[in-house]
């Protein structure tokens, strides 16, 4: 009689590893069922979900000024990213015009959450590889992005920073010091985690050839941003589809060649420098004093001193926050280059408070499905490095 | 010469004609309702043909209107990256007959997608390898993004709905 035991001699055996949803090596909370044969990949399956937080159901019940707590919790690496492009968004819908003042003060915001997402990413990198000590360097840089966060908004994280119209504060003195103190001294760490790890006989051996994808597989699965343009695709939001005034800036798109983890690492890298000039030229080009927010009473929320003492900013106050004012019917669709690729926002509007439908394109959660065709036929220690160079952040694979 | 957004629309109408039931330009992204099942055929022919070269599928995601005779929808938005073009297409059916033709032969990425869209509207997508439920648990049996299923639980009965306006 065959049991179990009698295994037939020809079927080879598979092992089936599950990289558990907490795991120290999977940053965020995702499943991954490995099938493996010894040490080698064969299939993979992957579960998600368990960070689902009904963001999409959400959005039909706030108001639209209360959106922007959600946008933060989806990349929450960099979450005034994801803010700009939602107050962009309700900014198309309504057809407000942004001084280009405040355009480029959400620019100086935008590059500097960039870094603060790439430069986790590749210490990360550096981490799951083996290399502890650049990570230090680098986060250290990380607390300094984060006290300009503070300073303007108050949060360091999940910053809510922004209003629909503009900032709630013009940013002062200390924000400008500091912002051009962290150009000039992160300057020299980047060179120097750089020189720790580019030519890095050892990390070049680990990372090249590690979870390779072709441009034309990383096209059909939907990619954007840095893991694209590793695969050698130059698609750029900030490019092709210019707003906030990008248009101004002069600056370069890195492109790799094969798509594997090395290639990522080093678009991140070069990514942070071109962030580093575009934060330079905006300093140049922001006068110190001048309008924070644009002209719009019906959205944006009048100075308290006014509101208790002017009737009409009281009316005002009322109607924005209870929701009497007139918003337009339509629908609208806006992205922005966000740390991980293209993040959407598909805002239908129906007149009301709150949005009729709300749906975020959401990079990770679209990329994440071509991470089993990467890793087959690779070694588990390339599906780790795999996948911390991929840059997946659970809060934007769920939200 | 580039793509322009009017040369597609001449090329969808030549090819597909009735087919097209509505063209409305939203703020800067022309969308095309369809008829239901039509929407493999439009996407094929948007992705091969030499001109439109629809090849980068950059959402897709469900619609529910209790007040329209056809209840749900999906809306698809494709991206042409050469030229920089952008098209939305829509399609709309009954509650009754939630089942739509799957897109994962043309496009890796509607995977997920499509799931995401079963999991929240119960649209059922004909041809998909792995028809399951991907973002809530799978022995959920209701479909939280459809309009009747409220936000907050409807069992609880410690606050008070009738200030300011929260029902």
């Amino acid at each position: 009689m065959e049991t179990i035991l009698d295994i037939p001699k020809q079927e080879k055996e598979y092992s089936y590893l599950n990289l558990g949803p907490t795991h120290p090596a999977t940053h965020g909370i995702f499943q991954n069922v490995l099938k493996m044969d010894g040490e080698k990949v064969v299939d993979a399956e992957s579960t998600i979900g368990y960070i689902h937080r009904a963001f999409e159901k959400l959005g039909e019940r706030k108001p639209f000024y209360q959106i922007p707590p959600l946008t933060d919790r989806m990349n929450y690496c960099s979450s005034p990213i994801n803010n700009m492009g939602w107050h962009m968004t309700v900014e198309k819908l309504i057809g407000a015009e942004i001084p280009k003042r405040v355009q480029y003060m959400r620019i100086i915001i935008m590059e500097l959450s960039r870094i603060a997402d790439h430069l986790i990413c590749n210490s990360v990198i550096g981490v799951d590889s083996g290399a502890l000590t650049g990570y230090f360097y680098l986060f250290e840089q990380r607390e300094d992005i984060y006290e300009i966060f503070e300073e303007i908004c108050g949060a360091r994280l999940t910053t809510n920073i922004g209003r629909i119209g503009g900032f709630e504060r013009d940013f002062n003195e200390t924000v400008w010091r500091k912002i051009e103190k962290f150009v000039d001294v992160y300057t020299k760490v980047l060179g120097e985690f750089e020189r720790l790890l580019n030519r890095n006989r050892i990390f070049v051996d680990r990372c090249v050839g590690a979870g390779p994808i072709s441009a034309e597989r990383a096209l059909n699965y939907g990619f954007t941003g840095p893991n694209l343009r590793a695969a050698g695709v130059d698609y750029d939001v900030r490019v092709a589809f210019p707003y906030s005034g990008y248009e101004d800036f002069d600056f370069n798109i890195p492109v790799g060649t094969n798509g594997d983890t090395y290639d990522r690492y080093m678009v991140r890298s070069q990514e942070m420098w071109e962030s580093l000039k575009i934060i330079k030229q905006a300093i140049q080009k922001c006068d110190r004093t001048g309008p924070f927010h644009a002209d719009i009473p019906d959205f944006y929320l009048p100075p308290k001193e006014e509101v208790y003492t002017s009737m009409e900013a009281l009316i005002y106050h009322f109607k924005i926050v209870m929701g009497e004012t007139d918003k337009p019917i339509g629908e609208v669709y806006h992205s922005v280059e966000g740390g991980n690729g293209e993040l959407g926002f598909y805002l239908v509007s129906d007149g009301g408070r709150q949005a009729y439908r709300l749906h975020f394109r959401r990079p990770c959660f679209i990329y994440y499905q071509a991470y089993p065709e990467m890793i087959k036929g690779g070694f588990l220690s390339d599906a780790i490095l795999t996948l911390s160079s991929m840059n997946v952040i659970a809060g934007e694979l769920d939200a | 010469m580039a793509l322009t957004i009017e040369r597609v629309t001449e090329k969808l109408k030549e090819k597909f004609g009735d087919d097209i039931l509505d063209i409305t330009l939203n703020y800067d992204f022309m969308t095309y309702t369809l008829k239901r099942e039509r929407i493999v055929d439009v996407v094929r022919f948007l992705y091969d043909d030499e001109e439109l070269k629809f090849q980068f599928l950059t959402t897709m995601c469900g619609m529910h209107f209790p007040d329209a005779k056809e209840q749900l929808g999906m809306v698809y938005q494709l991206h042409n990256m050469i030229d920089n073009v952008r098209v939305r297409l829509k399609i709309f059916f009954p509650l009754e007959d939630p089942n739509v033709l799957t897109l994962t032969g043309i496009f890796s990425t509607a995977n997920w997608m499509e799931r995401e869209a079963y999991d929240f509207f119960g649209i059922k997508f004909t041809g998909h390898p792995n028809m399951k439920r991907i973002l809530n648990i799978d022995e959920m049996d209701y479909f939280p993004m459809r309009k009747e299923y409220a936000v907050e639980d409807a069992t609880r009965t410690d606050k008070d709905d009738t200030m300011f306006g929260r029902e």
